[in-house]
């Protein structure tokens, strides 16, 4: 059975794994929130537009 | 077309039309969220804490899992770019040009992911970050074949002129397709040759071999997931002034 920190220090590679991991789920993120945050802008640009 | 069922010809034709669609992949997206995030749970499980370390790199090995994956999904959403694009240049489809310019930001995505895990696995184990070899400056410079389609896009005001441009741009920037995936055969230099896609058989043992293909299709849903966001919102923008949108942003309010 593998200790919890012997699974993060992932045998000394632990910045090269973390970090490429960690960069990848931010980028991903931010692919899905851009959309989000644009369409909710898009939403309020032209409900003003009406008014 | 007779050769083709008339239930087929239909969905294509539904789905050619964008209330239909936006409608369509708001029903769809719970379910390819469900897929996606069991897909990853097990490709991450498994590459992460099931597959052995390899005997030669270690631990640092297991940045494949998003690596590879990632590497793959740069080729493959270009040509699925450069394909709707070349649909939208010849046929004149909106949804297809609305593909092909949502499809470039999520490619430069991965292909910005797969140069720096890329980076981040070659200094432990080559000793650089950085190499001027054939695999490495191919991938770069499809990362600027994204950037430019997006800048082309951006920089013409006229939309349906635009997704011109860019299809030229990208059906000529396919040529890069072939040279990223042979470089590593044509030029022997210091990234490793393929492992998967030998033709004989893999080099890579199957529980390694399997949660790295559980990951390559857990982007491949990503890709869909991401890639409809950026399609619905597109959508809106470009349709803001026929009745369905008109009629939608009445009932939101």
């Amino acid at each position: 059975m593998m200790s919890m920190q012997e699974f993060f220090a992932m045998g000394g590679y632990a910045f090269y794994v973390w970090t490429s991991y960690g960069l990848t789920l931010l980028v991903l993120l931010l692919n899905i929130i851009i959309p989000i945050v644009q369409r909710k802008q898009f939403f309020r640009q032209s409900l003003k537009r009406k008014r | 077309m007779f050769l083709v069922p008339n239930a087929v010809v239909r969905f294509f034709h539904r789905m050619a039309s964008p209330p239909h669609f936006y409608v369509f992949t708001e029903c769809v997206m719970p379910w390819l969220i469900v897929i996606f995030a069991l897909l990853s749970a097990a490709g991450l499980y498994g590459g992460l804490y099931l597959a052995p370390a390899d005997y030669q790199q270690g631990d640092s090995y297991r940045i494949i899992y998003i690596h590879v994956p990632s590497a793959w999904m740069s080729l493959f959403i270009y040509v699925a770019m450069a394909i709707t694009a070349a649909i939208g240049l010849i046929w004149r489809i909106k949804l297809a040009e609305i593909i092909a310019i949502s499809s470039a930001p999520i490619g430069a995505s991965f292909t910005f992911i797969a140069l720096v895990t890329g980076s981040l696995w070659g200094k432990p184990m080559w000793g650089t970050w950085w190499v001027w070899d054939a695999r490495l400056t191919s991938e770069l410079i499809l990362l600027f074949l994204y950037l430019g389609v997006i800048g082309l896009y951006g920089a013409i005001d006229d939309k349906r002129v635009a997704s011109k441009a860019i299809a030229i741009l990208a059906l000529v920037g396919v040529v890069n397709i072939p040279i990223i995936h042979y470089s590593v055969e044509w030029w022997n230099t210091l990234h490793q040759g393929p492992t998967v896609t030998k033709m004989d058989k893999p080099s890579i043992h199957v529980s390694m071999l399997i949660p790295l293909l559980f990951m390559a299709l857990s982007f491949k849903f990503y890709y869909l997931i991401a890639l409809l966001q950026r399609v619905r919102i597109e959508l809106l923008r470009r349709e803001r002034n026929s009745q369905w949108v008109k009629t939608m942003l009445l009932e939101s309010k």
